[in-house]
């Protein structure tokens, strides 16, 4: 993308998350080639692309859950590449992968308590309760047991007691039934409200611009394009083109 | 009544003790086995023979330091602990992205070498190690005679067992442990040193084996070929009751034991193949094991 786009889009503040020149790599297959992405304190930023652009692979950069990344990912002020994987959480960054990642040999209770507090101010679990009415009183049920609503909800409400100030949501919505997203867009909504910074991947980007206040588009590898979510119905066109809907 | 089933009740309890025992120590070993199998996808050829060291530092111990039976209890299995920690930071570790045969042919190889190296030193003909005071004699049962030391070994198995089960099951720390086990990437990211978890599980499973072996040390001989005998039997304990599964582990090397002592009473011919016919059965029936899951 062109240099100048970065400079109007960081605005004003400095970025909580600035991704510079990221290139990732799996074993011998380059699959990042240079992303930058900034993400402010507070807003949801959603990735928009087609399967294999690259989404997917962003956040598990960020989170150094890939084989080897290059370039620049700044957190905080934090330099994460490089640093171990079981430290980069500890930052306060919590993350929900695309596949959830319930585990079937622990309960609900125990997928919901498993990651570790890692800052002050994450919210109680009947705080979570409140937001995942569905979550309460299944305490028990094997986790895996869940609707695959229910157990996108504990996937978020797990990440949500850990006191992690930016959360990583990777596509919520798929394979999901309409009333299902329109609750998760609630919750992701007064996740928002409360202050969380959230940077989602989405296929649906119908759901993506009821939610976000930007949006990056990604093909091949890198990012393309950012359109602010207020621009969004001018930029359809555009839009349409890039995602092949 | 003197006869049950044509055979003497003091003949059939024995047998069933002697059952009871080796299933004590089948139960421990599969343990050990199966909660390093669950975390690392290692099958651990090398936990027979980590089993006769066990029993061996607790020889040591009394014959060169004095150190008795109860001290042994603990400081045995706390360096044979740190001798897989070692293991498992040097040569383990690089084998993990590799298939699973690797992992199996590398401690396979240790085992030859931690037997050679005590049977180059010690000989094979065995070393006595006396039963501790504290535990010598036996009680009349009425319808057996029992031991007192071969009564505390199957209630301390049956209790580290169930206390493993519990810190598995029950605990924080067993939950991270099942579900590094499911999926240790995502445990990372949220914030878990996964490899230090995965250096402590190997580390804990053979110091249960080195814990086996100071248990077994006063009724078998210390011999460095103790742990080859019994590794063979107890490796089909773990098909039997399923790879990784804890309660598996746990109750098929009780039952087999018993089952074994059974044999040996009914139809002595079969006692060494009945563990093995087993296998076979349950290996065609339930290929994942008793209590295994389907992967």
């Amino acid at each position: 993308m062109p240099d100048g786009m970065r400079k109007t889009t960081a605005g004003t503040g400095t970025a909580m998350l600035d991704i510079t020149d990221l290139h990732g790599f799996y074993g011998e297959s380059h699959v990042l080639h240079g992303v930058n992405i900034d993400v402010r304190q507070g807003e949801v930023v959603t990735l928009l692309g087609r399967n294999g652009a690259g989404k997917t692979s962003t956040m598990r950069a960020i989170m150094g859950i890939m084989g080897k990344r290059t370039g620049s990912i700044r957190f905080q002020g934090h330099e994460l590449i490089g640093m171990a994987p079981h430290r980069i959480p500890r930052l306060g960054i919590g993350y929900v992968p695309e596949e959830r990642g319930i585990f079937s040999s622990l309960s609900v209770d125990e997928n919901l308590a498993l990651p570790p507090v890692v800052k002050e101010g994450g919210m109680t679990v009947p705080q979570i309760h409140a937001l995942f009415p569905n979550l309460k009183g299944r305490g028990a049920t094997q986790g895996t047991r869940l609707s695959g609503g229910e157990q996108q909800m504990l996937a978020i409400g797990r990440i949500l007691r850990t006191g992690a100030g930016l959360i990583l949501l990777d596509e919520p919505t798929e394979g999901l039934a309409p009333v299902i997203i329109e609750q998760i867009g609630v919750a992701v909504r007064a996740l928002k409200q409360r202050g969380f910074t959230i940077l989602l991947v989405e296929q649906n980007f119908r759901f993506a611009a009821t939610i976000a206040d930007r949006h990056y588009v990604m093909e091949e590898g890198h990012v393309v394009d950012m359109i602010p979510n207020d621009q969004l119905h001018a930029n359809m066109d555009k839009l349409h083109t890039y995602l092949g809907v | 009544m003197s006869q049950l089933l044509g055979i003497p009740p003091q003949a059939l309890f024995g047998q069933l003790l002697l059952g009871l025992i080796n299933g004590s120590f089948y139960a421990l070993l599969s343990l050990g086995l199966a909660v390093i199998f669950g975390m690392l996808n290692v099958v651990n050829m090398a936990h027979g023979a980590l089993y006769m060291v066990g029993a061996f530092v607790a020889w040591l111990l009394l014959t060169y330091a004095g150190v008795g039976y109860w001290g042994a209890l603990v400081l045995a299995p706390l360096a044979v602990g740190l001798v897989g920690l070692a293991l498992e930071r040097t040569l383990l570790r690089r084998l993990y992205k590799v298939d699973h045969l690797y992992g199996l042919l590398l401690t396979f190889g240790l085992a030859l070498i931690f037997e050679g190296a005590f049977r180059h030193h010690y000989g094979v003909s065995g070393q006595p190690y006396p039963i501790p005071d504290l535990l010598k004699g036996g009680t009349n049962l009425g319808f057996m005679y029992l031991p007192t030391y071969r009564g505390w070994v199957v209630a301390a198995s049956l209790l580290v067992c169930l206390g493993t089960w519990f810190a598995i099951e029950r605990t924080k720390l067993g939950a991270y442990l099942r579900a590094a086990t499911e999926n240790p990437t995502l445990v990372q990211a949220f914030g878990i040193n996964v490899p230090v978890m995965v250096s402590l599980t190997y580390g804990f499973g053979v110091a249960l084996a080195g814990l086996a072996g100071v248990l077994a040390a006063p009724i078998y001989q210390v011999s460095p070929m103790m742990g080859s005998n019994l590794i063979i039997v107890v490796f089909a304990v773990v098909v039997i009751g399923g790879m990784g599964s804890i309660l598996g582990a746990i109750v098929t090397g009780l039952g087999l034991g018993l089952l074994e002592g059974l044999t040996k009473v009914f139809y002595p011919e079969a006692s060494n193949i009945v563990v093995f016919v087993i296998m076979a059965v349950v290996l065609m029936v339930k290929p994942a094991g008793l209590f295994g899951r389907e992967r």
